[in-house]
């Protein structure tokens, strides 16, 4: 008991801080999550085109993040971006453009993936019924896809959310770089960690649940 | 409506060749004839979901099938089911129901609702309005995918095999449905297997096969009186089986 009120105590003694960190580490995912939504759709739509050079262009894309790791993405747009577009853009612009891209790239490949498992049966009935293209994908394909989506979306989200870890090594003070500054000082590895180790489940797990949970229900 | 030489390739693969079918207003025409040869295609050419590559379609005396052709106009006349079920699962049966007549022909909710209630009332599925498309058999589902057409108002029905994947014991109300719009007298073109409603339902038998027109005539003379010997060994096979 005494035990306890000793780490809330130091915790409440550190909230600047570890606020400061989960502050910038929501925002970021936040942030990466709303224009990967509509990175996402887009690039989706694009590669529903049947078209080879679009269909090609897009493959190469998706494949150059699944290929080459989150890390080495980070890690060149944080060196080489301010190379060339100077010395204005900020480690977690730089951050924000790479979790914008992996994510709408892998977002794509959901909202492809949800329009093109509509069975053609559908499309049929509904320009049989007399819609026209655009009222197919609004009134037919559009909702059933999102249904299908939103389950893969929000673990899409855990993702961009576990992932944002990695920010701490291209210098954005998100909650690992702050947990590491704190421990340097007060020598609390095992209280910090604990913190942020139940920050990360307490964010994450309930949204891996929901998931499941709305998966179930449209189905 | 009426079919001139039509004619459709995939490919190299001639599917229809030079079909001609006239189908008098009022008049039920049954076509048979073994999976593949061409009947679904056939269906799908009048209605436009396949583009002829020649021939001519005529209905109600006006010729269309070509670049100009309003195809939302056509296909709000010519209604058609398919062989699977196809009713929108993301809405309910009311909301199946009245997409197309309130959204491409721009009618009065209330008029379509009025409508469609008691379409569903004479199919015996009044009941069924909030539900899911899951939560319904096949049979209902394919009787309510046909209310789904009528509700256009359609001069002409197509039907492709609506029985082909339902529970045998559920064949039955289906096609009673389709008995009964005969006898009020829609316009139909019935894609079927169920030789038994074949001979007692339609004005007219076309026995097709590979893309042509092998044989038609009444049905009491096309089960009782085949001429062509592939009508007879089609024939045989059913009755045989
Ligand atoms: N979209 C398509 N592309 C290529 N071949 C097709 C297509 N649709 C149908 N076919 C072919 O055309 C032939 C006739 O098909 P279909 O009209 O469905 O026959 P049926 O309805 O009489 O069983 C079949 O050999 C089928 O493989
Ligand atoms: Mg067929």
């Amino acid at each position: 008991m005494q035990d306890n009120m000793n780490w809330l105590e130091f915790l409440i003694s550190e909230r600047v801080l570890l606020l400061d960190g989960i502050y910038q580490t929501i925002y970021v995912s936040l942030i990466a999550l709303f224009y990967s939504l509509i990175g996402g759709l887009l690039v989706g739509f694009i590669r529903c085109i049947p078209n080879k050079i679009s269909a090609f262009i897009s493959r190469i894309y998706l494949e150059s993040f699944r290929i080459i790791p989150l890390i080495v993405w980070l890690f060149a747009a944080f060196f080489l971006i301010p190379r060339f577009m100077g010395r204005g853009f900020s480690s977690e612009a730089s951050a924000i453009w790479v979790f914008t891209l992996w994510g709408s790239a892998e977002i794509g490949e959901l909202v492809k993936g949800a329009i093109q498992s509509l069975p053609t049966i559908q499309r049929e009935s509904a320009l049989a019924l007399g819609l026209s293209k655009t009222q197919l994908y609004m009134y037919i394909l559009i909702p059933q896809a999102v249904r299908r989506l939103i389950p893969t979306v929000i673990n899409m989200a855990t993702r961009i959310i576990k992932t944002t870890s990695m920010l701490d090594f291209v210098g954005v003070i998100e909650i690992v770089a702050r947990s590491r500054q704190i421990i340097e000082r007060t020598v609390e590895p095992f209280i910090i960690w604990s913190f942020v180790f139940f920050f990360f489940f307490f964010l994450c797990y309930p949204l891996t649940l929901w998931s499941r949970h709305l998966e179930k229900k449209f189905r | 409506m009426e079919l001139r030489n039509i004619t459709k390739s995939f490919g190299d693969k001639k599917v229809l060749d030079k079909v001609n079918l006239n189908v008098k207003e009022g008049s039920a025409i049954v076509i048979l004839g073994p999976s593949g040869c061409g009947k679904s295609t056939l269906l799908r050419c009048i209605n436009g979901l396949e583009k002829t590559d020649d021939g001519e379609l005529v209905f109600n005396n006006i010729k269309y099938g070509d670049e100009k052709t309003n195809w939302r106009n056509i296909r709000g006349q010519i209604g058609m089911v398919f062989q699977s079920y196809e009713l929108y699962p993301h809405m309910n049966v009311l909301d199946n129901l009245l997409l197309s007549p309130t959204k491409v022909q721009k009618r009065d909710k209330n008029e379509v609702k009025e409508m469609a209630i008691s379409l569903l009332k004479r199919v015996g599925l009044d009941d069924r309005l909030k539900s899911y498309p899951h939560q319904l058999s096949g049979g209902q589902k394919q009787r309510i995918a046909i209310v789904r057409a009528l509700c256009m108002n359609p001069k002409l029905m197509l039907f492709d095999e609506v029985t082909a994947s339902i529970d045998p014991e559920m064949v039955y109300e289906v096609l009673q449905v389709i008995r009964d719009l005969k006898n009020e007298g829609m316009t139909m073109i019935i894609v079927t297997h169920e030789m038994g409603f074949a001979k007692s339902a339609s004005d007219h038998v076309i026995f097709m096969d590979s893309g042509n027109i092998v044989e038609q005539s009444s049905p009491n003379d096309f089960f009782s009186n085949p001429k062509e010997e592939r009508t007879k060994q089609f024939l045989n096979k059913f009755l045989h089986l």
